[in-house]
């Protein structure tokens, strides 16, 4: 099944891409789709073999060996599929949306010349993902990780008699190179220091490094944090982080589906997914996950202010895409991996209708992208219209539109870290959750209300796609729709069902503690509560009274009255406790598996009341990982209303605000514009990273290589090497140059002549030697070795003839 | 089985069509057919021994890490010189690429060379079997004899039937080769001096004093250094390139400039353990600088040969970082990124061969959009472009990754500079190849252009499956390295084991190696 999944777009490539033009650009969309469409539901059989198995407490995961790949000395590589929750998560997400943009794009690509090859790039595109996604080794990560690049160069610069389309692609792949180095250099520290660079031996102890350090460039640094520092320089390339994001808005120049299928949903994601999967180091590495968060919180913060300025319609989407992997890059950095996933999957159904929506607008448009030259097309095409708008609500998390669950777990997970990086992240995640709402609204009135602006023949022309384009568009709303609701409970969902009572207990009894210290009433409530959770799995007879709960609380568990006994005296730092508490759940949850195990090898089928099913610990299993103390989603689950609600809020602040400036007063956003403060036009201006890199780095290089070449190269070592000694010589050997024929076989024949006659010079020099090795004679030696300019021999029989030819000349 | 004479079959059979070359000849007005039979014959000839080649690598036992095929006959007995051949697992496959690449060149030249196609045929000829004989030689003064036969014909080629400035290159060339070839030559003198033998396997495992090491060691960096060529020696090479026709160009890069590594691999190493190790800082820095600054300056080309000259001296970089890591990744990288260049910068130069016979100019600007009237081209000529920036999945990536790895353990810094030629080499490929094949097609002459003819795709369609093949299963060949490359590290260790190992090494090494040798070669 998983062959099926992964090399089925492979084999379409191969014969789209090979023998296109026998089989004509129906045959290449035809066998496309077909094959993709194919891995799709090979991946969601894979989905509820491994995943949803029935059996949802064994672990279904397994490895899937190929063949072998590199093999040096210690250094083993192998090409395999490594199929466990995480990687068929991933396989179900770029599946299923590739199936959705390779079908849109016999629509979309409908007139172009080279649609067959454009749909063979698709199909290697979604190859080399898939390779990514699955590998069982850093290497074969490392492989897809640069085919899903070449895949984007290819398809960016597709119209490739565009300048700013193959700038653009150049753009992309070089820029991801320079994440790559950190992420080859991170697979040689984990070579160096696992000894191995297969996720089995990667993952099987890493606690064992916890305290380890590694010389770095000369200095010693904590060896956990070094590697997942330069892992996640590759992520921050591929994923168009704060610092190498500049590729990603550049690449809307490629064809629509590309922008939705690579640089929405799938390939940008491809950072997450890495960290996500390399959960065991940074759990150790809190350094590192400390810069995740903040790389993360600032891209958010700082792509959202641009996707405000923005007029490009696709560019506007692009920016909010790099907000969005922001907002998943900083749950990652507060250990909520599971939350990251689940914007992950959201996000790509929406992000992809969004980005496929605005491919129909400009579509219908006659390829126009700027929405200054839009407006007042709703009526015209209303489908589109209508499915923007739940791609929009999705993006600014309304409920109960996927990204509504998935942002909110974040921002919630980012509070509940209590950490200053973790805060930092939640409110900037706020602030950008107020942008994202008034941009995404922003958008949809300057495109499709208001009068239209456009030139009466294009408005004319403006038509509702084909169904052929359409119909993806709906399989992606109903994800957009859905999606969250519905894999909540899988994804960031808790084990426990009775958390949420232990939570609002301590809650309840700290609020107590903090109103009155050291009550002892709230304290024993807290117990009686906490208790009772204990006692169910363990006891098989009913419970018969409050008084034999208590006892029985006091015998079994004793921390959780520490617990209890801490939160009352410790009000104050009553959100350590949440933690606490969540921890103790997970405890319990530990021996109620246990025992559950138990019970099944006995014959017996788990049923226990007080344990749900539907929940992360038994949808992930152990592809991700998350140190206790730092599970930050379980935490999330009991954080105060307020923060719950705020992002809902700030985000229907959003809205209303775009209304206002839109729809109600149009004149406002042009009066701020032509004001143009420095605020305006740094975020107008993306930062300036684009001026800034261009000036340090692109034109550097090109003057450093310049200087090189011309003076390096020609002046000093030329200069210094071989025409300079033919310059000395020329004056040396005078008129002796006319002796030159001309005749390279003369020449050729009076070096041969000089070889000889340096050789046995040489032969007789050196004759000393042979005795012995007294250090007067090694000097002779020296002065024939060390360096070539004191051979004197070569100077005088050798350059009489370079002179000639260039006199010939 | 008796196994015949492979090498020195492979050896003189060109030798022998060059000889029969000679001697066609044809009345006034039968030059045409006389040129065709010439081709053919030189045609015929190479891929002949191309067959000996394959046949000797289906032979080739892999689990050994001794010399297979050997051959050894008295020469000048009264110094001790042997005519000694035989192949390990490094040197068959330099011998592999070689007898690959002849045929390619002669394809490559098939119609592009107009003037005095005998001796052109002739010299590439004479060139293919004094590269085999370098890479088969096991004895010091054949190898030197091989090793610098290789600059005459190469010599020729290039100062015949070269570009406008050939004359200056040629001698560039030729001196810069020359120079360190003639140190080269000292130290194996004072070799033969020191130890009284020239057979290299003996030397091998022969223990010289430590500081005799180092100015040994010095002499033949000057020659391998300047062949690699390893900045800052490397200012033939673009000149070089430049002025060279295809094929030449071809073999320098595909073949000539691996005798520099192979060298170090089979002298440096393997004799001046503690030379080695000493000298190490310095040819790391060198190469790290080779690879940044040749970068660089490969960015600012405007000249495509320019450029992937400047493009070999950074991957050359790769390979004397592997080998100076003293880790077998280190060092199998760099054989592997040897044996890939060998294909990759070839191909490239056959690339711009193709579209130089066309519009008979190098100047990157004059082209453009060529994907449009030259699709197969661009397909080719983009795998090609791919295996040069390393991508995984291609020849390209294994030998160069490996080598950063090796370099890795042997230190960071180096290893993390070296790296960012992943990203300098990607803009400059990236670039070339976008202004030759993408963007509009700004002159007419080259969008005039026909896309490749039968004997080009013959020639570089096999060698874009073998970049592709050697970066998915690079196994087939890293399993015939390996047990070569394990026995030259398990060497270099136990040499630097303190005293005691030495003595022990003198007395029963030469005996060991004579024994194997037999036995592989009866």
């Amino acid at each position: 099944m998983e062959i099926l999944a992964v090399f089925s777009p492979l084999v379409a490539f191969l014969i789209a891409g090979l023998f296109g033009k026998q089989i004509g650009h129906k045959g290449c969309q035809f066998i496309t789709c077909a094959a993709v469409i194919l891995a799709a539901f090979s991946s969601v059989v894979l989905f509820f073999n491994v995943v949803l198995h029935p059996d949802f407490t064994t672990d279904h995961s397994y490895v899937h060996v190929l063949a072998r790949w590199i093999e040096s000395g210690t250094f083993k590589t192998q090409w395999a599929l490594r199929i466990d929750q995480l990687s068929v998560v991933m396989m179900c997400v770029i599946n299923v949306v590739s199936a959705c943009v390779h079908v849109y794009s016999v629509g979309y690509m409908s007139h172009d010349p080279h649609r067959g090859r454009f749909m063979a790039y698709l199909s290697l595109f979604t190859f080399a993902m898939l390779m990514l996604v699955t590998s069982d080794n850093l290497l074969q990560l490392f492989f897809g990780w640069e085919g899903v690049g070449l895949a984007s160069y290819l398809l960016i610069g597709f119209w490739s008699h565009k300048h700013s389309a193959n700038a653009a692609a150049q753009k992309a792949f070089i820029v991801n190179r320079v994440g790559d180095f950190g992420l080859a250099l991170g697979v040689m520290s984990i070579f160096v220091l696992f000894g191995s660079i297969a996720f089995e031996d990667i993952f099987a102890n890493p606690a064992q490094y916890e305290h380890t350090t590694m010389s770095f460039l000369g200095y010693q640094f904590h060896a956990l944090t070094v590697i997942c520092l330069l892992l996640f320089m590759g992520a921050v390339g591929k994923s168009a982080q704060l610092g190498l994001h500049t590729w990603l808005p550049d690449a809307m120049e490629g064809p629509t589906p590309v922008s939705a299928l690579i640089h929405a949903a799938t390939m940008v994601t491809a950072g997450v997914f890495l960290v996500a999967r390399f959960s065991p180091l940074f759990e150790y590495a809190p350094a590192a996950l400390s810069v995740v968060t903040v790389f993360g919180a600032l891209t958010a913060f700082v792509a959202a202010t641009i996707g405000m300025t923005q007029f490009d319609i696709k560019r506007v989407i692009a920016y909010s895409t790099m907000s969005q992997l922001g907002y998943m890059f900083f749950a990652l950095g507060v250990s909520a991996y599971a939350a990251a996933m689940f914007h992950l999957m959201t996000h790509a159904f929406f992000k992809a209708l969004l980005f496929l929506g605005a491919g129909s607008v400009i579509h219908a448009m006659s390829d126009e992208q700027d929405m200054r030259n839009m407006g007042g097309i709703k009526d015209k095409i209303p489908l589109t219209y209508a499915l923007m708008w739940i791609g929009a609500l999705a993006l600014a998390g309304i409920p109960p539109f996927a990204g509504f669950y998935s942002k909110d777990i974040i921002l919630e997970a980012a509070w509940a870290d209590q950490s200053g990086v973790g805060f930092f992240a939640f409110w900037m995640g706020i602030a950008a959750a107020f942008m994202t709402a008034f941009y995404t609204w922003r958008l949809l009135f300057m495109t499709f209300h208001g009068a239209p602006r456009a030139k009466p023949d294009v408005m004319s022309h403006v038509h509702e796609s084909p169904s052929i384009m359409v119909t993806p568009l709906v399989v992606l709303a109903i994800g957009a729709l859905f999606s969250g609701y519905v894999f909540y409970g899988g994804f960031v969902g808790s084990a426990y069902k009775h958390h949420g009572e232990v939570h609002a207990a301590i809650s309840e009894g700290m609020e107590n503690a903090r109103h009155a210290p050291a009550s002892e009433h709230g304290g024993e409530e807290q117990m009686e509560t906490a208790g009772d959770k204990d006692a169910e799995p363990e006891e098989t007879e009913a419970m018969t009274g409050l008084q034999k709960l208590e006892v029985e609380a006091e015998e079994i568990k004793e921390e959780v009255s520490e617990i209890a006994e801490a939160v009352v005296e410790e009000g104050k730092e009553n959100l350590k406790e949440i933690k606490q508490a969540g921890e103790t759940a997970r405890e319990l949850l530990t021996s109620e598996i246990k025992g559950m195990e138990g019970a099944e090898k006995e014959g017996g089928r788990p049923s226990d009341p007080g344990l749900n099913l539907w929940s992360r610990e038994f949808f992930w299993h152990k592809s991700i990982f998350v140190r206790e103390h730092n599970d930050t989603i379980e935490a999330a689950h009991s954080v105060p209303l307020w923060v719950k609600y705020l992002p809902l809020f700030v985000g229907l602040l959003g809205i209303a605000l775009a209304y206002h400036a839109y729809v109600r007063r149009p004149e406002i956003p042009a009066r701020i514009s032509a004001s143009a403060g420095p605020v305006y036009r740094l975020f107008f201006n993306k930062w300036y990273f684009d001026q800034i890199y261009h000036a340090v780095f692109v034109r550097n290089a090109l003057r450093l290589g310049k200087f090189f070449w011309k003076f390096g190269d020609k002046e000093l070592i030329d200069g210094l090497g071989p025409d300079g000694i033919a310059w000395a010589s020329r004056k040396a050997a005078g008129r002796l140059s006319r002796f030159q024929s001309g005749y390279v076989y003369q020449y050729a024949f009076v070096m041969m002549i000089a070889l000889v006659a340096m050789v046995s010079w040489l032969v007789f020099r050196v004759e000393p030697i042979q005795i012995s090795l007294s250090p007067g004679q090694k000097r002779v030696e020296k002065s024939t070795a060390e360096s070539p300019v004191t051979v004197p021999s070569i100077l005088e029989l050798a350059p009489q003839n370079e002179r000639p030819e260039e006199i010939q000349e | 089985m008796i196994m015949p004479p492979v090498l020195t079959i492979m050896i003189f059979l060109p030798v022998i069509c060059a000889l029969m070359i000679t001697i066609i000849r044809g009345d006034k007005g039968d030059e045409e057919i006389v040129e065709k039979n010439v081709k053919h014959l030189s045609l015929f000839g190479s891929l002949f021994v191309l067959a000996f080649a394959v046949f000797m690598y289906a032979n080739f036992d892999k689990t050994s890490s001794d010399f297979q095929f050997v051959e050894k006959v008295s020469w000048v007995s009264a110094a001790g010189v042997n005519y000694h051949l035989g192949v390990d697992g490094i040197s068959i496959y330099f011998i592999l690429l070689s007898v690959f690449l002849t045929p390619v060149c002669i394809l490559a030249s098939w119609n592009s060379v107009k003037t005095r196609i005998k001796e052109y045929m002739i010299a590439f000829l004479i060139l293919e079997s004094m590269m085999i004989g370098t890479f088969a030689a096991l004895d010091t003064v054949l190898f030197y004899v091989f090793f610098e036969g290789v600059l005459i014909p190469m010599f020729l080629i290039i100062g015949i039937w070269g570009g406008p400035r050939r004359i200056y290159a040629s001698f560039k060339f030729f001196l810069f080769t020359l120079l360190g070839s003639v140190l080269m030559l000292v130290a194996l003198l004072s070799l033969y001096a020191t130890t009284g033998s020239t057979d290299i396997p003996t030397l091998m495992h022969s223990t010289l004093d430590v500081e005799y090491q180092k100015w040994i060691w010095l002499a033949f960096f000057a020659s391998f250094a300047v062949k690699m060529p390893m900045w800052p020696v490397h200012t033939w090479l673009p000149d070089a390139h430049v002025e060279a026709p295809t094929a030449g160009s071809v073999i320098l890069a595909g073949v000539l400039l691996k005798m520099g590594g192979y060298g170090f691999l089979r002298f440096s190493l393997p004799m001046l353990p503690h030379a080695s190790m000493y000298f190490a800082p310095l040819v790391l820095t060198l190469s790290v600088i080779a690879i940044i600054y040749a970068s660089l300056v490969a960015l600012v080309q405007d000249d495509m040969k320019k450029l992937i000259a400047y493009s070999s001296v950074a991957h050359m970089g790769f390979v004397t970082l592997g080998i100076f890591s003293f880790t077998q990744q280190g060092i199998e990288g760099a054989v592997f990124q040897m044996l890939s260049h060998g294909i990759i910068s070839a191909a490239l130069f056959l690339c711009v061969g193709v579209v130089y016979d066309r519009l008979h100019t190098r100047e990157i600007n004059r082209y453009g959009g060529l994907v449009k009237n030259m699709p197969n081209y661009a397909v080719v000529f983009m795998v090609f472009m791919l295996g040069s920036v390393g991508l995984p999945g291609t020849s390209g990536f294994v030998g160069e990754f490996l080598a950063l790895v090796g370099a890795y353990q042997a230190s960071t810094a180096f290893a993390a500079l070296a790296a960012t030629g992943l990203v300098l080499g990607a803009a400059y490929m990236l670039l070339l190849y976008r202004k030759v094949v993408f963007g509009p097609q700004k002159h007419k002459d080259a969008a005039a252009m026909e896309d490749l003819t039968a004997i080009e795709k013959l020639v570089l369609v096999p060698m874009a499956l073998l970049v592709i093949y050697y970066g998915v299963f690079p196994s087939t060949v890293m399993d015939r390295v390996a047990p070569s490359t394990a026995a030259l590290m398990t060497h270099y260790k136990m040499s630097h084991e303190p005293l005691g190992y030495n003595e022990a090494m003198l007395d029963t090494m030469p005996a060991a190696g004579e024994n194997s040798e037999k036995r592989s070669g009866s």
